[in-house]
């Protein structure tokens, strides 16, 4: 019964999990090449900015967690080690979902480039006793200027 | 010549420049008042941590905890611009962000910078 169980989490994180990466990509991928004019640069600080320009703080941020499968096949990774296939994925979307709002609210401001850009990953609170991946929270912040 | 940290236009503070930069660009740093920081501990409250409980089964962006935190950051930012205008100051450069939990279900927010007067 138990196994049953089991295995019905694993299908449903499987497929939907999939399909949801897969949609979630795509929509990465066409906002990435809607937002290509405008550069993200980390150096910044010691470059002299042309005089009269303005500059503004934008932040992006977003939260994600691994689905179900993702969980059961990295408990089952950890028993031999080695890279984490399916993790990297789901902090990869985040990241770029991250930079994308933050960027996105730079272009709506009139930003010409995103320079001094900062990324930030951090655990916050993890539920089920510490088990597996919780949630996984990406911050992408710089200072815009136009 | 305004600045808009997202949601600053509603900030008390929305004249304060805030950069990651080490200066205001078109502008000179005439004064320096040192470090401001502005934090916040925030907890998940339990109708969000179920929902969000039954997302980690499909995986992808927990909402609510997306927005929980950028409010709570948005609060640190706030603390961080009142000890700025405190002192005097009408730019906060260099700014920094942390997060770290803290305890199961809480996290810290922190949001930290250098408070100057430009011209």
């Amino acid at each position: 019964m138990d196994l049953i169980f089991l295995v019905i989490l694993l299908g449903v994180g499987y497929f939907v999990g999939s399909y949801l990466e897969k949609k979630h990509y795509q929509d990465i991928k066409k906002r990435e090449r809607q937002t290509l004019h405008v550069p993200v640069v980390t150096f910044g600080a010691k470059q002299a900015i042309p005089h009269g320009n303005e500059a503004a703080l934008f932040l992006g941020s977003v939260v994600v967690s691994a689905d179900y499968f993702k969980m059961f096949a990295s408990s089952l990774r950890n028993l031999v080690g080695g890279r984490v296939v399916v993790y990297e994925s789901v902090l990869d979307r985040g990241r770029r979902e991250a930079i994308l709002r933050m960027k996105e609210q730079a272009i709506s401001w009139g930003a010409t480039q995103v320079v001094n850009v900062r990324l930030e990953t951090s655990t916050v609170g993890s539920q089920s006793g510490g088990k597996g991946l919780a949630a996984i929270e990406v911050t992408a912040y710089g200072t815009g200027i136009r | 010549m305004a600045s808009k940290y997202s949601d600053q236009a509603n900030s008390r503070f929305g004249e304060i420049i805030i950069t990651t930069l080490e200066g205001v660009p078109g502008k000179e740093i005439i004064e320096h008042f040192g470090l401001v920081q502005g934090s916040t501990i925030r907890a998940k409250h339990v109708g969000r941590d179920i929902m969000a409980g039954l997302k980690n089964l499909v995986g992808g962006e927990l909402k609510g905890y997306t927005e929980l935190l950028q409010e709570a950051r948005k609060e640190a930012v706030e603390r961080m611009l009142q000890q700025a205008n405190f002192v005097g100051a009408n730019a906060v450069v260099n700014v920094r962000f942390a997060t770290s939990s803290v305890a199961q279900g809480a996290a810290e927010l922190f949001a930290y910078g250098t408070a100057v007067k430009v011209q």
